[in-house]
C-alpha cells in the first residue's frame, strides 16, 4: 500500500485514532486502551502485514509521555510510525506488544530502565543497564548531582 | 545474582539437576564486558540470559545536551568497527532534516568508506571468531591484513579507528591526492587474499563440523526478533537496507544482496565472506569515477533542526542502524534514540542456544558478530 492508502485505511478502520502523513512517514497516534488489539490487528492483516518492528523508544514530552513504534511490513515494503501516550507520570503504563513482536520484549525493558515505563502483562520486567538505585535518567526532570553537569 | 538465584529457586523455576553458570563478563569469547547467565544441565545450554550494561555511557542522554555536530562524535564510540556509518546516518538524518543536498563527490567519498569499512570489520570478525573456534592463525592474518585499511583511513583523516570524518553537509577533508591508487592497491592485494582465507578455514573439516548445522535461526524468528544483517539475511531475511532504501551513492552502483537460506552458523559465516566479495565490487565501481567537485557544502554556524520526528537507517557492518531525532526547533536534539543493530541480534541468542553446548554458544556468539558498546550504548 502507498502511504495515503495505509492511511485512509487505518482511518477508517479506526475513527478513534488520529492518522497523517508525517515528514517521512506516515503516523498514527492510537489509544492507549486499544493499544494492544491495534498492534496485533497490524501484524496478523495479511493486507497489512507489519512483521518487523525496527524500533521502539520512549520519548519524554512536558505534558505527556511516548512511546514510539517504527514498523515495516517485510512483504509489502511499507512502513508506519505508531505512537502512543500516557499521562500519568506517577505510574505511567501501556500495554506490552512483545507477545506480538518478541524484539519488543528487550526494547521495553530498556524503555522501563531509563524512562520508568511500565509495560502491562510484560512477562520479565526488568531493568536493562542500570541497578535499581538509579532513578530513570531519559526523563526531562531527572537530576543527578555527582554525574550530570550542569552548563 | 543472589536475588536472580532466589526468585529462580523459589518460582521452581531452575530444577533439580541444572546449575547456573556465569559466562563473562571477562570470556574472550564475549568480545568485551557481556556476561551471559547460563542455565546448564551437565554441557546442554538450558537457558541464555544476557545482562548487559557493564559500559552503559549513557549516549542516549549526553546527546540531548550537545549541538548536531558534537553528538556525532559519541555515534563513533557505540559500534566502533563501523563508526563512519554510524556517522553517515546521523549526517544523512540532518540533511534530510534540513533538505540540504550533499555534492556527487561527496557521495562517492562516504560510500568508499563504507564499503572499505564494511571489510575492515568483517576481516576482524573473521580473524576474531577463527580465534573463538581455536583456529589462533586466523587471528594473525586477519589482523594483519586489516592494517593496510586502517593505514588508508589514517592517510586521509587522521584517524584509524573512530574516524569521524563525515560532518553535517559532507566530509571533513578532502582525500589524501594518494587514496585511489592505495585502494587499487588494497584491492588488488585483497582479491588474493580472500581465497587464502577460504583454504585456512572455511573448508577446513573441523570448522565445518562445528558450524554446519548449529544453533539454527528461522526466517520467522529473524524478523520477529529483528535480526538484521549479515546475520539475518543468513536466514533468507532479505533485509540490506542498502539494497531496500539506498542512499549516498549505493543507488548506482550493482551489487547482490550476500543471502543464505539455511540460517546456521555455517551459512553466517558464508555469508559474510561473500558479503566481502560485494564490498570489493561495489569499490571498484566507484573508485575510478569519483566526480570533481566539493567535498562539503556550507553549512551554517550554528545547526537548528526544523521542529519534528526524524528517522534514518543505514546498514553497517552488523545491520541495520536507525536513529531517530526529536527536535524542537533549538540547536540541541530535544530526544534521540539510537536502534543499534547488536541490540536486537543479541536477544535473539537464547531462542536458538537452547539444547546445544556450550562450546557451540560460542560459534553462535561470533558468527552473531556482537560489539557490545553497540548493545550497551
Amino acid at each position: 500500500m502507498t502511504n495515503e492508502q495505509l492511511i485512509e485505511h487505518l482511518s477508517n478502520a479506526y475513527p478513534d485514532a488520529v492518522a497523517k502523513i508525517g515528514i517521512q512517514y506516515p503516523e498514527i497516534i492510537v489509544g492507549k486502551e486499544m493499544l494492544h488489539a491495534f498492534m496485533l490487528k497490524l501484524k496478523s492483516d495479511p493486507t497489512l502485514a507489519f512483521d518487523y518492528l525496527v524500533c521502539e523508544g520512549g520519548v519524554d514530552y512536558p505534558t505527556y509521555m511516548q512511546v514510539v513504534y517504527h514498523l515495516e511490513s517485510t512483504t509489502h515494503k511499507h512502513f508506519l510510525v505508531v505512537k502512543c501516550n500516557t499521562e500519568n507520570r506517577e505510574t505511567p503504563a501501556l500495554d506490552t506488544v512483545s507477545d506480538i513482536w518478541p524484539t519488543a520484549e528487550f526494547h521495553e525493558r530498556e524503555i522501563f530502565d531509563l524512562m520508568g515505563i511500565v509495560f502491562n502483562n510484560h512477562h520479565d520486567l526488568r531493568r536493562l543497564f542500570l541497578d535499581d538505585s538509579w532513578g530513570f535518567p531519559l526523563r526531562k526532570d531527572y537530576k543527578d548531582d555527582i554525574h550530570v553537569v550542569e552548563r | 545474582m543472589a536475588e536472580i538465584i532466589e526468585k529462580l529457586v523459589t518460582t521452581d523455576e531452575i530444577k533439580a539437576d541444572e546449575y547456573l553458570v556465569n559466562m563473562g563478563p571477562q570470556h574472550p569469547s564475549t568480545h568485551g564486558v557481556l556476561r551471559l547467565l547460563l542455565k546448564l544441565e551437565g554441557e546442554i545450554v538450558h537457558n541464555v540470559d544476557p545482562h548487559v550494561g557493564y559500559i552503559h555511557s549513557g549516549i542516549e542522554k549526553m546527546t540531548e545536551a550537545l549541538s548536531y555536530p558534537q553528538l556525532i562524535h559519541l555515534t563513533d564510540r557505540m559500534d566502533y568497527l563501523s563508526s563512519h556509518m554510524n556517522n553517515e546516518a546521523v549526517c544523512l538524518c540532518i540533511e534530510n532534516a534540513l533538505q540540504v543536498e550533499v555534492p556527487e563527490r561527496v557521495k562517492y567519498i562516504r560510500t568508499i568508506f563504507d564499503e572499505l569499512q564494511r571489510l575492515a570489520s568483517h576481516q576482524l570478525w573473521w580473524c576474531a571468531s577463527g580465534m573463538d573456534l581455536g583456529a589462533l592463525t586466523a587471528f594473525f592474518y586477519g589482523l594483519r591484513d586489516r592494517e593496510d585499511i586502517l593505514d588508508i583511513f589514517e592517510e586521509t583523516c587522521g584517524a584509524r579507528l573512530t574516524l569521524n570524518y563525515s560532518v553535517p553537509g559532507g566530509v571533513m577533508f578532502d582525500l589524501h591526492p594518494n587514496f585511489q591508487r592505495r585502494v587499487k592497491d588494497f584491492i588488488k592485494k585483497f582479491k588474493k587474499k580472500i581465497p587464502e582465507y577460504d583454504t585456512l578455514l572455511t573448508g577446513n573439516v573441523i570448522f565445518q563440523e562445528r558450524s554446519k548445522g548449529v544453533g539454527i535461526l528461522s526466517k520467522e524468528d529473524a524478523i520477529a526478533f529483528g535480526v538484521t544483517g549479515p546475520t539475518g539475511r543468513a536466514s533468507g531475511f532479505s533485509c540490506d537496507i542498502r539494497k531496500h532504501h539506498p542512499y549516498s551513492a549505493y543507488p548506482l552502483v550493482n551489487f547482490n544482496e550476500a543471502m543464505g537460506s539455511d540460517g546456521d552458523t555455517f551459512t553466517r559465516w558464508k555469508v559474510r565472506m561473500d558479503e566481502m566479495w560485494e564490498s570489493i565490487s561495489i569499490i571498484e565501481q566507484l573508485i575510478d569515477n569519483i566526480p570533481e567537485g566539493d567535498y562539503a557544502v556550507k553549512m551554517k554556524g550554528v545547526i537548528k533542526l526544523p521542529e519534528g520526528e526524524f528517522y534514518q537507517r543505514v546498514e553497517t557492518a552488523r545491520g541495520e542502524f536507525g536513529v531517530f531525532i526529536v527536535s524542537d526547533g533549538k540547536k540541541n536534539p530535544y530526544r534521540v534514540k539510537f536502534r543499534s543493530p547488536g541490540f536486537s541480534n543479541l536477544f535473539a541468542i537464547n531462542h536458538i542456544a537452547k539444547g546445544w553446548k556450550i562450546a557451540d554458544l560460542v560459534a553462535i556468539m561470533a558468527t552473531f558478530d556482537l560489539v557490545i558498546p553497540d548493545i550497551d550504548r
